[in-house]
């Protein structure tokens, strides 16, 4: 009996859901935007709040007064601006370098690689990108150490130690290591993307390779470059442990700025309103990738 | 269309290319088993020792433990809520529905350090206990994305018919769900699961201020790295930690094909 009653009720709540497309589609989203609203969206604004509060210098209590002091402190203090501006620095940089690298490899992966070596290509992409972050970083450092892999290999070529272990080039080099699958994979994804007989039709008309790789391949692979960039630049900007473990203390980036005012200085709105730097910089940088097409090329 | 000498130095740029990748990541493998405690180049012979001794530091067992807890927990709840909104995205349209989309990449379109920064406030503001929760927490969070982009990319390829053949045939749309859908997009939920694990085992960035006094174990070997202590045995882990990622990324590949191992 109650069985029975149970089972209409039950019909009659599939019927509802079945007539009520609406009414389903809420019950399958409301779970995962609930999480998303009430830990990752609610995160971001209490960052957001946190920024404009300041920590007590006397008790070290954080004091729930607006002020712009944080930010103003930021960009009125010449040692933070160069901080920025060094961190903008070395994610362009960086970018720029992986999209050089990646072009000729992705553009040899999608043109010219017979399908069974295209296919071996990808995996040894997909191999660097997935293995550990820090073991990439940590090998690094063993590279780079006095006596290490880099000096062994100088010293055959009769050139003497790097010292690169602990300056910026170590975090440069690094950077663009870990990031350059990240490149890689779009800008290949764009270039399989162009049809063939676009570039027989250029040749046809009298370009040459240069010419053609210029005005037809390379137009039609930014999008893939231009998305790519935005992994490169985005993971250069956020990074703290690469300068913290390969640029030794000298390596002074945004995240680093942010990462110890949490931990050792304790002084959490001004890694707030730090962090709100590197946001509006992606923000700029994202509409930017929208208007050249990137979204369509993910 | 590319002359002989192009095409040759391709094939050296590409050469090259390869061994950047892969050269660190040998090294790391070879120092494993370097029987000098001297992190020197070339290493001072073959041992097996460190890994003896990794195996038997109960920092390392239990780091690597809470690791795999947190790592199936996160994968679990990604998992769920990922394909809830896949399926939803798919199966309907209205208004917002890129405004979901663009919130799910979020987390890993923005710096790493601003999702961990963003969370570590939110936990101190509502006064939530740092702990297994709240790195499981943050790890969720990267980790639908996954599941979502490999679900929602296995959906698009599989035919409309198929669900409405399973429709004019009679089934409901539960059974459609459980006897069409699901079956179809079995092997891409799997992959997802696989690197939404691979992703949650290896993250630091987020995990650093999300964890409070625990140790997952990439936290132990950025620790040990810092303090530059026990480092032949950070060899070891990190080579182990290698192993760990790969292998779950490899098996996503065989089952869903490499193209849908990007992230």
């Amino acid at each position: 009996m109650t069985n029975s009653v149970g089972n209409e009720r039950w019909l009659r709540v599939r019927s509802v859901l079945w007539k009520r497309p609406w009414a389903r589609a809420t019950l399958l989203l409301s779970p995962p935007l609930a999480w998303f609203l009430l830990v990752y969206i609610a995160s971001l604004l209490v960052l957001l709040i946190t920024a404009f509060w300041q920590v007590n210098p006397f008790t070290s209590n954080i004091e729930r007064i607006w002020s712009l002091g944080n930010l103003q402190t930021i960009f009125t203090t010449p040692a933070y601006l160069s901080i920025i501006g060094k961190t903008a620095g070395m994610a362009v940089a960086v970018t720029v370098t992986d999209a050089v690298v990646a072009v000729p490899f992705a553009y040899f992966m999608a043109r010219i690689a017979a399908p069974r070596t295209r296919t071996a290509l990808f995996v040894a992409i997909l191999l660097p990108l997935w293995a550990s972050y820090l073991a990439k970083v940590y090998s690094w450092l063993l590279i780079f150490t006095n006596n290490g892999f880099l000096d062994w290999t100088l010293g055959l070529v009769g050139i003497g130690k790097s010292n690169l272990i602990y300056t910026n080039g170590a975090v440069f080099i690094v950077f663009c290591y870990l990031w350059l699958p990240y490149m890689i994979i779009p800008v290949y994804s764009a270039f399989e993307r162009v049809p063939a007989s676009l570039i027989e039709a250029s040749q046809d008309l009298g370009g040459r390779t240069w010419r053609t790789t210029r005005r037809v391949l390379l137009p039609l692979a930014l999008p893939g470059i231009v998305a790519g960039s935005i992994f490169t630049f985005s993971l250069t900007l956020g990074d703290y442990i690469t300068p913290l473990l390969v640029g030794g203390t000298s390596a002074n980036f945004m995240g680093n700025v942010i990462y110890t005012n949490i931990g050792i200085a304790n002084n959490v709105p001004f890694a707030a309103a730090m962090a709100l730097v590197p946001i509006v910089i992606m923000g700029v940088y994202l509409l930017g990738a929208r208007a050249l097409g990137a979204f369509e090329a993910i | 269309m590319e002359s002989t000498g192009l095409r040759v130095a391709l094939r050296i740029w590409v050469a090259l290319v390869l061994l950047f990748l892969f050269v660190p990541i040998a090294a790391i493998i070879l120092y494993a088993f370097n029987k000098s405690t001297i992190e020197s180049w070339p290493i001072g012979g073959f041992t097996g020792h460190w890994f003896s001794v990794a195996w038997h530091d109960s920092q390392v067992r239990e780091a690597l433990w809470l690791s795999v807890r947190v790592g199936l927990f996160a994968t679990g709840l990604a998992l769920v809520l990922g394909s809830m909104v896949a399926y939803a995205l798919h199966q309907f349209r209205f208004y917002g529905r890129d405004g979901i989309s663009l919130l799910l990449v979020l987390p890993i379109a923005l710096p790493g350090i601003i999702t961990g920064i963003a969370l570590n406030s939110f936990f101190s503001f509502t006064g939530i206990q740092f702990g297994t929760l709240t790195v499981v927490a943050g790890h969720a969070t990267f980790c639908i994305v996954v599941v979502f982009n490999n679900l929602i990319a296995r959906l698009r390829r599989v035919p409309g018919s198929l669900a409405e053949a399973s429709m004019d045939l009679g089934a409901r749309g539960w059974q459609t769900l459980r006897f069409v859908t699901i079956p179809l997009a079995a092997t891409a939920l799997v992959s997802g699961a696989l690197l939404a694990f691979a992703l949650s085992f290896d993250e630091v960035i987020v995990t650093v201020f999300t964890a409070g006094a625990q140790n997952t174990l990439p936290l132990w070997i950025f620790g040990a790295i810092r303090l530059g202590q026990q480092l032949p045995e950070v060899n070891v882990v990190v080579t182990i930690v290698i192993a760990l990622t790969l292998i779950p990324v490899i098996l996503a590949a065989r089952i869903a094909g490499s193209g849908a191992v990007t992230r």
